[in-house]
């Protein structure tokens, strides 16, 4: 069975499929991290006293890894933009450094953060603060992997599809983009949040 | 494939928005280390991730230009969020005049 509008928009919407498909997931995912968003604001106004985010946390790292997905974010796009070009070698090349960026996040992140936190006796258990640190920053860790495995795939064996279904395959990297791009939303609200106040 | 020039056109605003949130990331580190107290910080701080989020969406995710519909189902889940907001921090309004007593102690009402 074919499925249908995977590259030209139905009639209706003036969307392919997959487009609505992501949007829909992705407001699934803005509830998910609402809800934990206000779980961490009722928290801190229902405690007697709560850590300085900018004291407890490490703020130059928090900054660098905020850079590190923006730039990816512009990565990802130019990948975008350069099948559109119909340049696949740029594509390859765009993808490739989103890929080492989101892993440069995750490196970072557990040998300069969460490790020392943890070796310093700074777990979740200890006070709320660091309970909703490690919630909130390790399910986006997840996010990034999920983002790091799908791009990977579409850079490695997926790029198959460019040969055969070319519009397909372009739509394909968009709609990896846009999920790319949420997550990068989602740490520019937490980092804020999280580490400066 | 999309014409060149004009890809070519969007590959500059994307560098331009990348420049913006370069910007934004800094002064919002920076605004950070002033004493305004915890009020002002956090409306400010929420301004600037407000202004960078709105910069992804718009350019990076094309939301400025996209269809009615995704429009729509953004506004949806914009109120979905509101009214999630809306039922925890009731909960705080409830806690309002409530004594808080500490384990142990007797709180004289049975």
């Amino acid at each position: 069975m074919e499925v249908p509008y995977t590259v030209k928009p139905r009639p209706d919407t003036g969307l392919y499929n997959a487009k609505i498909g992501v949007w829909l997931f992705l407001a699934s995912e803005v509830m998910l991290f609402g809800a934990l968003f206000s779980s961490y604001i009722l928290l801190r106004m229902g405690a007697s006293s709560w850590y300085v985010g900018s004291e407890a946390l490490n703020v130059p790292i928090g900054t660098f890894n905020t850079m590190v997905l923006i730039v990816s974010s512009v990565t990802v796009v130019m990948a975008w933009a350069s099948l559109r070009m119909d340049d696949l070698k740029k594509y390859k090349m765009y993808m490739g450094i989103t890929i080492l960026l989101g892993l440069v996040f995750l490196v970072v992140k557990i040998l300069f953060e969460y490790l020392p936190k943890i070796d310093h006796g700074h777990v979740p258990s200890e006070h709320n603060f660091y309970a909703i640190y490690f919630v909130l920053t390790g399910l986006h860790a997840l996010h990034v992997i999920g983002g790091l495995v799908l791009n990977a795939y579409l850079w490695g064996p997926g790029t198959k599809m460019w040969e055969t279904e070319p519009e397909q395959f372009t739509n394909r990297i968009e709609i990896a983009g846009l999920y790319w791009h949420f997550v990068d939303i989602v740490w520019i609200f937490l980092f804020p949040t999280i580490y400066l106040l | 494939m999309d014409s060149t020039p004009g890809i070519k056109k969007e590959i500059n605003l994307y560098l331009k928005v990348f420049g913006a949130l370069a910007g934004l990331t800094v002064l919002t580190v920076a605004v950070a280390y002033l004493d305004v107290g915890i009020g002002l910080a956090v409306i400010i701080a929420m301004i600037l991730a407000t202004t960078k989020g709105s910069l992804v969406a718009s350019f990076f995710m094309h939301l400025a230009h996209e269809k009615k519909l995704i429009y729509l189902m953004l506004v949806i889940t914009l109120v979905s969020l509101l009214a999630l907001f809306f039922i925890t921090f009731g909960t705080i309004g409830d806690q309002v005049g409530v004594e808080i007593v500490p384990e142990g102690v007797s709180s004289g009402v049975h």
